[in-house]
């Protein structure tokens, strides 16, 4: 049986008005949403258990995240994630930043009690962006892993992921990694599905186990980082564009005739 | 322990710019605590790369001479060793592609706190002050790091490239690599922007994004684009989606373009989509939001609904 763990993450959005209270949005504008890269690490992972049989591959998703985020847990198991781990507990409710190296030192012990094959993480998160944990826990637990990769072949018997990694400037690098291993899934890689009504009405079924950190065996020293978030401000807008005001009709005549002046169009 | 080590980033032979803004930021921080700024560039043609990157304010390039493209596992242990020898308080790599696939591994090593995309940097007492931002750039956050060390990633072209010739000293440094360690091997390269249209090419570039919401409403960005005689590209979401090849996108990951006139649609202007159009000679974003980033740096707007300026627009060309 080959097991695939999906790092998860339930991300806040923001509207386009807001207002900041201290070093964080007002809750006011924030929503919740399934991060957008780990959407797509859902999708590989599943992916990978229909090609293989899905008998053959367990999907596990793990998230770091309080009971407010099961909703977005059970959107991953809807999709076809075969059960879920959900790490939380008073300790981390008061953290008020979880650095790379506590969430590293968290999924580290999930993965250490799971044993997977394969790990696949998003890129990055929507809201804090750091883009380091997946290859970090990677390090952490031995593993061998590939970042920012928009391709992916596993040879299974090899022990092999070959990939594609997406570097700057269209520029593909096509790499073996041996297994097992964590590999950082960029946007793009495949086409996340729809959760059908079937698959919502399974994903209630799940299962879905919550873990406190004394269950992985840790403690509240790892969310005692040396990072702390000490301000939050709107960038400074540095528009000096000319914005044209009125209705539609307007605005584009406006435009056009600036248009027609570059010599566009003619 | 008040150096600074700065890694160089390089692919395919060539240095990348970063590499000389990495000089810049790590030059300011070594002023800062007072200590030595060492570069270090690790494979390829190390020596080649060292008398570039001996620019004014680097002190020591440390050359690390094994294989020749960039491997993470090769990173990783020679910065392990470099940091051992150097113990330098701040580590700097770049947060490019590469710099990713090594730095929170190293620091993960060393147990040295990361922070990552930083735009700013500062050193006040004891405490390194970052500024990043988060939530896709709609704020910008100060972190604070307090411990006695580092490592820091800096986002591309937030840092002046260093200039003039420095007095470093250059120094081979012997890592032992352990090769049994090495799990992930590159087999190759490939351009991916090629196929029918070069959009490096046009003169007049209609742009769409995320704004568009379904693939049928592209149909109104195609006919704007044959009404102004355009050629259509587009950021990054339009091609993950599948709804434009990926010769269309326009960005750090995509083609960087410079036509006389870029009109975004839709598009709110992530760091990745501008660093790949900000050359543009004349920039114009059409976009709900007045606050969206490209707002910075257009220089003509229309603050409202696509679906109602876009008509509008090919109506007057037509």
């Amino acid at each position: 049986m080959m097991k695939v763990l999906v790092t998860v993450k339930e991300v806040a959005t923001v509207e386009d008005e807001f207002e900041i209270e201290g070093t964080a949005i007002d809750e006011r504008y924030l929503g919740a949403d399934l991060n957008e890269w780990d959407d797509y690490a859902i999708e590989e992972a599943v992916q990978i258990a229909e090609a293989i049989g899905e008998d053959e591959v367990d999907v596990v998703t793990v998230t770091i995240g309080p009971e407010d985020c099961e909703q977005t847990i059970r959107q991953a198991l809807a999709k076809g994630a075969d059960r879920a781990i959900r790490v939380w507990d008073d300790t981390l409710e008061d953290a008020d930043l979880l650095d790379v190296g506590a969430k590293t030192a968290i999924l580290e012990a999930v993965v250490e009690d799971e044993d997977p094959d394969l790990v696949l993480s998003g890129v990055q998160s929507g809201d804090d962006s750091f883009m380091a944990t997946g290859v970090s826990l990677a390090d952490a637990v031995d593993f061998q892993w590939a970042a920012v990769v928009n391709s992916l072949d596993l040879d299974v018997e090899g022990d092999t992921a070959s990939v594609r990694r997406e570097l700057e400037g269209g520029v593909e690098e096509l790499t073996d990694v041996s297994l097992p291993a964590v590999l950082t899934i960029q946007t793009g890689i495949n086409e996340p599905r729809y959760a059908s009504l079937r698959g919502i009405r399974m994903a209630q079924r799940k299962e879905l186990t919550v873990q406190r950190l004394a269950d992985l065996g840790l403690d509240s020293s790892v969310v005692e980082g040396d990072l702390r978030l000490t301000g939050m401000s709107v960038p400074e807008s540095e528009s000096d564009a000319t914005v044209f005001a009125g209705g539609p009709e307007e605005t584009a005549s406006e435009l056009a005739a600036i248009l027609r002046e570059k010599g566009v169009g003619q | 322990m008040t150096d600074v080590l700065a890694i160089a980033d390089h692919r395919r032979g060539e240095l990348r710019d970063v590499s000389y803004e990495l000089v810049s930021a790590g030059r300011d921080l070594a002023d800062a605590t007072g200590g030595d700024l060492h570069l270090a560039v690790i494979s390829g043609t190390v020596d080649a790369f060292a008398e570039k990157l001996n620019r004014e304010g680097v002190d020591v390039v440390h050359t690390v001479d094994y294989g020749e493209e960039f491997n993470h596992d090769v990173y990783t242990q020679a910065i392990v060793q470099l940091c051992d020898e150097v113990s330098p308080q701040f580590l700097l790599a770049p947060n490019s592609v590469n710099g990713l696939d090594y730095a929170p591994a190293v620091a993960n090593r060393l147990d040295l706190p990361l922070v990552t995309d930083t735009v700013d940097l500062e050193v006040d007492g004891d405490t390194l002050v970052a500024t990043r931002e988060m939530y896709g750039g709609k704020v910008e956050t100060t972190v604070e790091l307090t411990g006695e060390r580092a490592a820091v990633t800096i986002r591309g072209a937030e840092w002046p490239g260093a200039s003039g010739t420095g007095e470093a000293t250059i120094e081979a440094f012997d890592a032992t690599i352990d090769e049994d360690a090495i799990g992930s091997s590159v087999t190759g390269f490939e351009e991916v922007a090629g196929g029918d249209v070069d959009i490096g090419d046009a003169d007049v570039l209609v742009s769409v994004g995320r704004g568009i919401e379904e693939e049928e409403n592209l149909e109104l960005i195609h006919e704007l684009a044959d009404a102004l005689g355009a050629t259509v590209s587009s950021s990054r979401p339009i091609v993950d989606a599948g709804w434009l090849p990926k010769n269309r996108q326009v960005g750090q990951s995509g083609k960087v373009v410079t036509p006389d006139v870029y009109i975004a649609i839709g598009i709110s202007g992530a760091v990745q989509h501008v660093a790949g159009m900000k050359g543009s000679d004349t920039i114009v974003a059409i976009n709900t939001d007045p606050n969206a980033p490209i707002m910075d740096i257009a220089d003509y707007a229309i603050h409202d609904d696509l679906f109602d300026v876009v008509p509008a627009l090919i109506g007057e060309f037509q």
